[in-house]
């Protein structure tokens, strides 16, 4: 039996890396993407283009702006003088937001009345306008405290004393990347398994195949290895990666992430050699893989959070592998997290992978067209 | 090029679509699928999150704090006993932060002194740990404003901040991902609908005997891209109409802009699977660069959730090369900002000039040539 997979399984590796393209496809991408995709893929921002409409002749007010130009978060890319400025900056995206400064700005100040700093918004990318808002907060709560201090006045009682566990300057590469592992295994593993079948159901192969004396079981087994090995070593350059060039931190243990990537890796080959064993010609095939393929990236928490999602969205995911495993690789780099506090996230994948695995060997016979 | 031959091989074009239901599936049925799932599923305000409450001493001041946390829409607050369960259930995942007021808070209050109130938050989801900050300073301060007002006071602080978002003034960031999704969801369409289609006919042999007919390799392009490009404008308008009955999402621009520029999308998007499926000649290929080099790209850089603005600025230019971060640009601000000419002008311009570089290549490697 051993001698029978091991011969289909070479097979299948010819198939697979016997084409130039195909080994193109398989190395240079992923190496092209976590390098591409680690830099890119953030949510915060730096250098925010604004632009300044001060209307108030006093020293506050400057005061208060150079604190916004000298911040390595704020780019100042103009300086207007009156209402109808604004529109055009914003409109054409020469700038995120406007600070603007009414006249009476340095007066109110210093006679201890509310002084207004008016913040516009370019809402087209609302995220990003709610985080500059809160950059925006935070260089007026350092002036405030600044002027309060001088002045008198402004007594707070009570201070929040924030401290963020995991990763204490929230830097979004550090959630963003990890997850970009579990992505590239994603597509790596699909792209391996999910015309695999189909090609030679076209081509006509596969009835051969069930004809010889292999089980299919064996056939299965054949047909998952070369994506199994092919998913771990991307996964482990992948982390490499990560680790090495990104420095995001490593805190848990490798056992428990490649635990992990084990189960990840046979639902995720389930899932392919099902879409290829229900597809009759390869353009199905590809039809399958994509109609899996973006909506497990975009349910699986990896940009947008799953809490967020209505009820029975929420419930779809469940069904998702890669939901269970980006919190496997999250919380191994970030949080260090023992098995004992991940433990319910491997089985889910392990009944996907069986499941889906059962699926496709029992397609595999039924399925003649 | 002679329009009878063009005719007849779009007809042949047409009908092979018409029976194999899966690209009529991919035209109609996925675009509707995907923004239903992912209108309703992709958000990135946070809303209930669930929040430990460690109140060590009760006194009115933290009984205060508390509710304004249990009247707040942001949290969903779990009062627990102890800092160490707190920080179990954070371990656990159970909660997204902590609150914790030590047992001398309402001392310290009293007495004029600082007193702490301690937040944990979180961080390995540092987009969202960042929104529970803001949130829980929002509380916090409405609490000071109420303690102050209590005493007869006025909370005095020195400068406000007042803010107005233009465009999406209820910072629905459903609306601007929903534009978005247009957009990724369009690039995987046209990739899906022709990636297959040349090398089909490479690998079935119907290429070389296409290629002993008068047909030339011009005919035959143009057959591949009008059926499906008329297919991918029915997916568009599909998808266009559920964004704004079905999303609500406002669309304020006008209907020419919109669509002139999903013509040339589409015509982009198609001729880029075109490309794949002319340069690997073998679905099996067509099929592995489809999956890579579309969804992928069209995802991460194309401004859809990651502001490109934000990119190191070497990244910023390769996103010049992803199309669909044109039209993700152009649908934004057209759904929610209106016409605005200089974006339209040259966003449009950058698509027609990635569609005739696509149209060169193609025909440059499609000549009647065999191996």
């Amino acid at each position: 039996m051993l001698r029978k997979i091991f011969a289909l399984m070479k097979k299948e590796f010819r198939a697979i890396l016997k084409n130039k393209k195909t080994r193109m496809v398989l190395i240079i991408p992923p190496i092209a993407q976590i390098l591409v995709f680690g830099y890119s893929a953030s949510f915060d921002l730096n250098k925010v283009p604004f632009a300044i409409y001060n209307e108030d002749p006093g020293l506050a007010s400057r005061q208060l702006l150079a604190r916004f130009q000298g911040a390595e978060t704020f780019h100042l890319v103009a300086t207007i003088d009156h209402d109808d400025g604004i529109a055009p900056l914003i409109n054409e995206k020469k700038v995120m937001l406007v600070l603007h400064i009414g006249p009476d700005f340095t007066r109110n100040l210093s006679k201890g009345q509310p002084a207004k700093l008016q913040v516009i918004l370019d809402g087209r990318n609302s995220n990003s306008a709610m985080i500059s808002l809160n950059y925006v907060r935070t260089v007026v709560m350092g002036f405030n405290s600044h002027w309060a201090a001088l002045h008198g006045g402004h007594h707070v009682p009570a201070q929040l004393v924030v401290s963020s566990w995991f990763n204490s300057s929230l830097d979004s590469h550090w959630f963003i990347i990890p997850g970009i592992v579990a992505l590239l295994a994603l597509v790596v593993t699909l792209e391996v398994t999910a015309l695999s079948v189909a090609k030679e159901r076209e081509a006509g192969t596969f009835d051969q195949l069930l004809v010889t004396p292999m089980t299919p079981l064996e056939i299965l087994i054949g047909k998952s290895l070369p994506g199994f090995i092919i998913g771990f070593v991307e996964a482990t350059f992948i982390i490499t990666m990560t680790i090495l060039w990104f420095h995001v931190p490593f805190r848990g243990s490798f056992l428990v992430l490649y635990l992990g990537i084990f189960a990840f890796l046979l639902s995720a080959i389930g899932i392919g050699l099902m879409i290829s064993s229900i597809s009759v010609t390869q353009q199905q095939g590809l039809m399958g893989a994509f109609l899996f393929l973006v909506p497990a990236v975009i349910l699986s928490g990896f940009a947008t959070p799953i809490e967020n999602m209505p009820r029975f969205v929420q419930y779809i995911t469940y069904l998702n592998p890669m939901r269970y495993f980006l919190i496997i690789v999250r919380s191994s780099f970030l949080q260090g997290a023992s098995f004992d506090l991940l433990w319910n996230l491997y089985w889910p994948m392990v009944l996907i992978g069986i499941a889906t695995l059962t699926a496709a060997g029992m397609l595999f016979r039924n399925r003649m067209y | 090029m002679d329009i009878m031959r063009l005719r007849g091989l779009v007809r042949k074009e047409s009908r092979q679509i018409i029976r194999d239901p899966s690209s009529i599936g991919i035209a109609f049925f996925l675009p509707v699928l995907l923004l239903l799932i992912f209108g309703y599923g992709v958000s990135l305000d946070a809303r209930h999150v669930p929040l430990a409450l460690v109140v060590e001493k009760n006194s009115p001041q933290a009984m205060a704090l508390v509710s304004g946390f249990n009247q707040s829409d942001y949290f969903l607050p779990i009062p627990m006993r102890s800092i160490q369960q707190a920080e179990q259930a954070l371990m656990h995942r159970k909660v997204d932060g902590i609150i914790w007021l030590r047992h001398n808070f309402a001392r310290d209050l009293l007495t004029g002194g600082k007193a702490p109130i301690g937040v944990i938050v979180n961080g390995v989801d540092s987009n969202k740990a960042r929104l529970i900050e803001g949130y829980v300073t929002g509380v916090w301060f409405n609490w000071l404003e109420r303690m102050t007002g209590a005493q007869g006071r006025k909370l005095k602080v020195p400068v406000t901040v007042e803010h107005r978002v233009w465009f999406n003034a209820a910072v629905r960031s459903r609306d601007y991902l929903v534009p978005g999704l247009i957009a990724i969801i369009m690039t995987l369409i046209g990739a899906m609908l022709t990636s297959m289609v040349v090398a089909r006919e490479w690998e079935r042999g119907t290429m070389e005997a296409l290629m002993v007919t008068p047909v030339s390799m011009k005919e035959v392009i143009a057959s591949k891209i009008i059926p499906y490009f008329l297919l991918g404008m029915g997916g568009m308008l599909l998808s266009v109409l559920m964004a704004v009955f079905l999303f609500q999402v406002p669309l304020r621009g006008s209907m020419w802009p919109l669509i002139v520029s999903s013509s040339l999308f589409m015509f982009t998007a198609i001729n880029m699977g075109l490309l794949i499926s002319v340069a690997a000649k073998n679905q099996f290929v067509a099929g592995q660069i489809a999956i890579v080099i579309t969804f992928l790209p069209a995802f991460i850089l194309s401004g859809f959730v990651f502001d490109i603005r934000t990119m190191p600025v070497v990244i910023q230019w390769l996103t010049h090369l992803v199309a669909a971060r044109y039209f993700v640009d152009i649908l934004q601000t057209l759904f929610l900002a209106g016409d605005i000419w200089p974006l339209f002008l040259i966003n449009s311009v950058w698509l027609a000039v990635m569609a005739l570089f696509f149209l060169m290549i193609i025909k440059k490697k499609s000549r009647k040539l065999l191996e």
